[in-house]
């Protein structure tokens, strides 16, 4: 896995770089603004792209800006937004536009450093890795079919947003698989969601419960 | 020298007047080496130059302008060698027109030229500086010349200078008589008749009370607006210096931690123990760093707005939120500040004191005003005087209604002991 990280902080940016060695991901580019990462993601093709929102030169949602325009020149891309804040805005932007081989987490997470290499790794893997605060606010704002789950089929939702797989909800939860799928498969129904061959159920229910507002 | 005179307080002048001429014993004479004239002096050549003076500012603010419209008008009025009025269209039409426009344009200047003229006479002469008339606000040409001529300071200074000469004939006259006759009452007399002037002039040139208490306002209501601005940029400047700082410092540790706390695999237990723990502890630190620089200023209520700032809040809020927010257009930022930190200590309180289990946050844009309602169906109490019975909750509700003050909007609570409670703000966006 080749790896372009942005990040405006040295200290940060020196530290994400020795992590992902660490664990033998190699880091091709680490810059420090948007427009040298948009250069260097031209440049080095990586399989990865980390970048952080809040960087120069206005300090808003640069890296926002600059993960769509690089999924819009090359939609292979996967790209992990690192954030300060969590804020659903930024999360919707990025979710509204692809379902898979994205990442919004917020920048603490990297102090577990084994969830936050296996959330790059899931995302690299064309998975979503969304943090545990995004999900609760988007749930939290969501208007009626939500109300209908079981506590339960929430926290499977919840766990299916952040990209995981049936076993590992199972593992998280200490529920058995068959368990899992009986949720989900109530999660479907609730949602009127009924099996057909041309979507991806398991997305639509997230994205459902992410954008359905 | 004796000779410091009061130079800002003309009402000072004449119980001073008496007092004022033997040098004291033991201090030095003044630099200049000749003793600068006593008030009574001053007094007398003040009124003496009094008259002349107005002389010339009467003729140039009256005399002048009689002058200008007497030939015009008394055309229109007796008519030309004898034909009748406007028997020598358009000569008089033309000379009416002069008139008005040099009226119309000069007559304002030339009173402010002569209240300048006289300003140095009270200030070289008396020692006493009046103070200074309302200044007109710059602008274009058009709107300075309805200004002067609108703005009751420049009827003002026409009445003094208009009417000047009169009195300044009779002290010209019956002061120089007094030192002849009775030198030992000349010195109050000049004085008194110099403070009569003084008092007048400071009347007619100067500022009225009410117009000083518009300028006063204007200035509270401009440093006002500084203050909040000031603040809000002092709190967006510490949220950029912690979130650069302290938060990046500490990530960065907290990622040291955590590669320690994987890599480190052999070392003794309690070791390990204190590891984990610190690393715990300082995750923990870092999600409270967090919440409180989010608090100071969310960078995202520059960058989105309301909506989306407001969102972040009322999900986070324990208590369950329906939002609302219709806002087309953007306000200004120190009202978006005002109206965010409403929602958040609203919702605090609505969770913190009045227990409540619903709450509803409605921003709405109407024209120009901003209108933000919090309600909830907790157990109400809340009070802007900080006596309420729900403790903290008033203080923090009087310093957002400060707040909303300060950006000309107001803010009202209706909480009847039991609730519910419903906190209502209205600001004005372009602030």
């Amino acid at each position: 896995m080749r790896v372009v990280i942005a990040e405006d902080s040295v200290l940060l940016r020196e530290g994400l770089v020795q992590l992902l060695n660490t664990f033998e991901i190699a880091v091709v580019a680490a810059v420090a603004d948007a427009d040298s990462l948009l250069v260097a993601t031209a440049e080095h093709q990586p399989d990865l792209v980390i970048v952080d929102v809040r960087m120069p030169p206005t300090y808003t949602d640069e890296g926002i800006r600059a993960a769509l325009a690089i999924r819009q020149r090359r939609p292979r891309t996967r790209i992990v937004v690192l954030s300060q804040y969590v804020e659903e805005r930024y999360a919707v932007d990025l979710l509204s536009t692809w379902s898979s081989g994205i990442g919004y987490l917020l920048k603490d997470r990297v102090a577990d450093v084994a969830d936050f290499v296996a959330a790059l790794r899931r995302v690299a893997a064309n998975g979503t890795a969304l943090d545990p605060e995004v999900v609760t606010q988007l749930l939290q704002r969501r208007a009626n079919p939500i109300d209908r789950l079981t506590g339960r089929e929430l926290d499977v939702i919840q766990l299916m947003a952040e990209g995981r797989s049936n076993t590992a909800i199972a593992t998280a939860l200490r529920i058995s698989p068959s368990a899992v799928e009986k949720h989900i498969n109530g999660i479907f129904t609730k949602l009127e969601l009924p099996p057909t061959d041309t979507d991806h159920r398991r997305v639509l229910a997230v994205l459902r419960y992410l954008h359905g507002r | 020298m004796v000779e410091a005179i009061a130079g800002r307080d003309y009402r000072g002048l004449m119980s001073s007047v008496d007092r004022a001429d033997p040098p004291r014993p033991g201090l030095p004479p003044t630099p200049a080496g000749t003793p600068r004239p006593g008030r009574a002096t001053r007094a007398t050549l003040h009124l003496l130059a009094g008259l002349p003076l107005s002389i010339i500012d009467s003729t140039t603010v009256v005399g002048v302008p009689v002058a200008v419209w007497y030939w015009p008008v008394w055309r229109l009025i007796y008519g030309h060698a004898g034909y009748g009025p406007l028997s020598d269209w358009p000569i008089t039409p033309i000379l009416l027109v002069l008139a008005a426009g040099l009226t119309l344009l000069v007559l304002p200047a030339r009173i402010r030229a002569a209240t300048r003229r006289q300003r140095r006479r009270f200030r070289h002469l008396l020692a006493v500086e009046l103070p200074p008339p309302p200044p007109i606000a710059a602008g274009p040409p058009i709107d300075r010349l309805v200004q002067e001529w609108t703005a009751p300071t420049t009827w003002r200074q026409f009445l003094y200078h208009a009417v000047a000469p009169l009195p300044a004939a009779m002290t010209a006259v019956a002061v120089p008589v007094c030192w002849l006759l009775a030198p030992p009452v000349a010195p109050r007399t000049a004085g008194a008749l110099a403070d009569a002037d003084a008092a007048a002039a400071g009347a007619l040139l100067g500022t009225s009370p009410a117009e000083a208490l518009a300028r006063q306002m204007a200035e509270v209501a401009h440093s006002r607006a500084e203050v909040i601005a000031a603040t809000d940029a002092e709190r967006r400047r510490i949220e950029r210096d912690l979130h650069d700082g302290a938060q990046q410092r500490l990530v960065s540790l907290a990622m040291k931690l955590g590669l320690a706390r994987v890599t480190l695999t052999d070392i003794p237990e309690p070791a390990r123990r204190t590891l984990d723990e610190a690393h715990d502890e300082l995750k923990a630190a870092l999600a409270e760093l967090r919440t409180f620089v989010r608090g100071l200023h969310p960078p995202i209520l520059d960058d989105r707005g309301l909506d989306a700032a407001l969102s972040a809040v009322t999900a986070n809020s324990p208590v369950p939120v329906r939002l609302r927010v219709r806002v087309a257009d953007r306000c200004a930022p120190a009202v978006e500040a005002v109206a965010y930190f409403v929602v958040c200590e609203a919702l605090t309180n609505a969770a913190k004191h009045a227990r409540a289990s619903r709450a509803e946050v409605d921003v709405e844009r109407t024209g120009d005003r901003l209108r933000v309602v919090v309600s909830d169906d907790g157990c109400g109490g809340a009070r802007l005087d900080g006596a309420s019975p729900v403790g903290a909750a008033g203080t923090g509700l009087r310093g957002l209604a400060q707040r909303a003050a300060a950006v000309d909007g107001t803010l009202s609570i209706v909480s009847p002991t039991g609730g519910p409670t419903r906190i209502t703000v209205e600001l004005p966006c372009g602030w």
